[in-house]
């Protein structure tokens, strides 16, 4: 199928290729980069995840007993600091992107590489001030910094906070501008746009996103800094300015950065549904396209955050309309997943099961998001768990299971080694119920009229409360279980072998961990993406 | 960028032209992320232009009219000469680039010197937003309050325009001394080329800030 001689048995590949910490520290090579950026997002998801404990811990009653409110609003703030700009906006891009767009497009490596290293020290040192904000008080502002309380009242730590997350923008955005450069240069002779596989189209959507969205919030966080520096009166009202503007501002990013967590997932969602289904994707040009439909309209939407904040009725209907529309290409999406499914050759493998679970929960997910667009609804519902519940089963039971699912597909492309089936198994099902438990029982807790982010409630909502903390609990156990059995992997696994799944892309054409260069020789593409012919899955484990 | 004597083709690239044609495009992916982070501000501005218009006119009276069209004409020199730079390089003549370069340089310099005669200026007359903001001769019908507003967007517009100006010199000195050594040839001078696209970038963000600062009603209560 491929024109490409392949490689011949060699015995270096990147994991092999240098030792010690300078190789790793100094290394050009996108896949050692991404192996980086998986350590150091690991490291900041269970520092949000141990924020996200105490959250529940202290929302098992209703009294507020186990941790003052100050805390508490310290708590939910590192929360989504922490997991929005230092989990979830890197995961996958900057993980499973940066280590599979060269191979899945038969290039060496991304455009610029130094760019590539450059950005995942940028993180790091963004991080880093995040980190010491945590350790000096943290901020309590709420991750979405509303002014003025962050520019005039906050007396918690809120300039360092800013300023990390000004500084991982530019990590995103390097990591964006490489993707668009590399998709756009390097592709392999044959290698036709219409010919990637979906996770790249995914990932061009993302980074267009990332591109064009992140450089307006971090001159927001700039205008913030210098109202609290300087008081220029830009969003304070005593002065002429108005707190609202911040909120247009804002919301202009991390919206559409809603969509860089989400669609990678889809990407990902897309490449596994197709092969543990053995089928080409049905309607394959309607999914790359819904991929660009979804950047493209997701900068049109932010208003919907401000149905509440004195945005005219005007304004508010056009933002309410041009949501709905957003729900067009995801339907897209989940439509022509479960039309490759009909028919297809069914593997409930590990990653099948990630990915099932994904649609299920973004569906829930999406569908709620469209009660929220509607504006006579989400009167009701703003600012209630119901919204927490909603965005949570995109962010969480979307972003977050495709990346396990990601993660779990191509461990064994990044590693060489095999996982053991059972345990994975166990932790995806696990992961699936633990959230839905979790998180649904928040959605009648929204509906019922609990705000979010205080920390007492009235006993009549303990029920609720009780049931969503069981829930963490077992969605924490679930993620805990793949870390350590993915670890064991490294020593302990089988030898996963370069095309564990039988899958025909052509990163799954190279050894298993790929040598430093990728490909030897240049491949040519003849044919399009996910040709499958009558062949047998293969199961390994 | 690679930055050795000779043309050199890094690993992962195929040919020449395909990294030509990378950094190329990579300029132009950054440029446009430039184009949305000074895009926030002026969105900013023009808000605030539109909900007091008065007292912004009234303010931006107080601006210094030659001063800010003599950068103008300085910057748009300062881009010609860049435009040979990168002309001369193409040509493979290696003494003129260096010329251009420094007269770039020299032009740069001359426009954040008369910026800082501006801002010098601002702080002796008390329009510097903060405790000390008294502008004098103010009209009584205008809310002067306003005026730190648009102040404070001089400021923080004129402010980041000038430090990408510094940015730029600093990566002027290098491509000089770069150019001075010979670096750059008629096959490969692709910094100068992308440096150029920055400087008319930076260029073009003044070619904006000049009307929308200085010239709209700039005679208001006069």
């Amino acid at each position: 199928m491929l024109t490409a001689t392949k490689p011949p048995e060699k015995s270096t590949n990147y994991l092999t290729d240098g030792y010690g910490l300078k190789s790793w520290l100094l290394t050009s090579d996108h896949k050692r980069i991404a192996i980086l950026y998986l350590i150091s997002i690991t490291f900041f998801f269970f520092i949000g995840g141990i924020f996200a404990a105490m959250i529940r811990l202290e929302l098992a009653t209703p009294d507020g007993g186990l941790l003052e409110s100050d805390v508490y609003n310290k708590m939910f703030t590192m929360h989504g600091i922490v997991m929005i700009f230092f989990f979830l906006i890197p995961s996958i891009p900057a993980t499973l992107g940066n280590f599979l767009i060269p191979p899945m497009i038969g290039a060496k490596d991304l455009a610029f590489p130094k760019i590539n290293l450059l950005s995942w020290y940028i993180y790091v040192v963004g991080g880093i001030f995040t980190l010491y904000v945590l350790i000096t008080g943290g901020v309590d502002t709420g991750w979405t910094f509303y002014t003025p309380f962050s520019t005039s009242y906050s007396n918690t730590k809120v300039m360092a906070a800013a300023v990390g997350i000004f500084i991982a923008g530019f990590s995103s955005i390097l990591t964006g501008l490489n993707f668009i450069v590399t998709i756009h240069r390097m592709r392999a002779p044959g290698l036709s746009w219409f010919r990637l596989p979906l996770f790249v189209w995914a990932n061009y959507a993302t980074a267009m996103i990332q591109i064009l969205g992140t450089p307006v919030v971090a001159v927001t966080i700039l205008l913030v800094a210098m109202e609290r520096g300087l008081h220029i009166g830009i969003f304070d009202p005593a002065l002429g300015g108005d707190p609202v503007l911040f909120q247009h501002l804002f919301w202009f990013y991390s919206h559409p950065a809603v969509y860089i967590m989400i669609l990678p997932s889809m990407g990902v969602i897309s490449e596994i549904i197709s092969t543990f289904s053995r089928r080409k994707p049905f309607g394959y040009t309607f999914i790359a396209f819904s991929s660009v439909a979804i950047a493209v309209f997701g900068f049109l939407v932010w208003g919907h955050h401000l149905f509440v904040s004195s945005q005219s009725v005007y304004a508010g209907m056009v933002f309410s309309v041009l949501s709905y529309i957003v729900a067009i290409p995801s339907a897209i999406k989940v439509f022509n997943w479960t039309a490759t499914l009909y028919k297809g050759s069914v593997t409930l493998s590990t990653p099948m099961l990630y990915a099932i679970g994904f649609i299920g929960l973004f569906t829930i997910g999406g569908l709620t998001g469209l009660f929220l667009a509607s504006l006579g609804m989400d009167v009701h519902l703003t600012d209630t768990y119901f919204v927490v519940a909603h965005f949570h089963y995109v962010m969480v039971g979307g972003a977050i299971m495709g990346y396990l699912s990601g993660l779990h597909f191509w461990w064994p492309k990044m590693t060489g080694k095999m996982y053991p089936v059972l345990w994975s198994k166990v932790a995806a099902v696990m992961v699936f119920l633990g959230f839905n438990l979790t998180f649904f029982p928040q959605f009648i807790l929204g509906y019922l009229g609990m705000p979010r982010r205080y920390h007492v409630y009235p006993p009549e909502f303990q029920v609720y409360n009780v049931l969503s903390s069981a829930g963490a609990t077992v969605l924490g156990l679930g993620y805990l279980i793949p870390f350590i059995y993915l670890m064991w992997s490294l020593k302990y696994g089988k030898d996963a072998g370069p095309n564990p799944w039988g899958a025909t892309g052509l990163e799954w054409q190279i050894p298993s961990p790929p040598p430093t260069a990728n490909f030897d020789v240049t491949p040519v593409v003849t044919v399009e993406a996910y040709e499958y012919h009558a062949q047998e899955v293969v199961e390994v484990g | 960028m690679d930055s050795h004597g000779t043309t050199v083709l890094r690993h992962h690239f195929e040919n020449e032209e395909q990294q030509k044609e990378a950094s190329s495009l990579g300029m132009w992916v950054f440029l446009l992320t430039e184009i949305m982070f000074f895009g926030g501000m002026f969105m900013a501005y023009l808000a605030y232009r539109q909900l007091y218009p008065d007292s912004f006119a009234a303010a931006s009276s107080k601006l210094d009219v030659t001063l800010g069209a003599m950068n103008t004409v300085v910057l748009i020199c300062s881009s010609l000469t860049m435009a040979m730079a990168v002309h001369s390089a193409a040509l493979g003549k290696q003494k003129m680039i260096v010329f251009y370069l420094v007269a770039t340089l020299f032009l740069g310099s001359v426009f954040l010197g008369i910026k800082t005669k501006e801002y010098h200026d601002k702080f002796v007359h008390h329009e510097v937003p903060g405790a000390d903001f008294h502008p004098e001769d103010w009209p009584k019908n205008v809310d002067m309050s306003h005026a730190s507003l648009y102040f404070g967007l001089y400021f923080g517009l004129t402010g980041l325009h000038a430090s990408h100006m510094i940015i730029g010199a600093g990566m002027l000195l290098f491509l000089i001394v770069k150019a001075h050594r010979g670096a750059y040839t008629a096959e490969w001078h692709t910094p100068v080329e992308m440096f150029g696209l920055y400087w008319h970038f930076v260029d073009i963000v003044w070619i904006f800030l000049f009307p929308l600062l200085y010239l709209i009603d700039p005679h208001f209560g006069k």
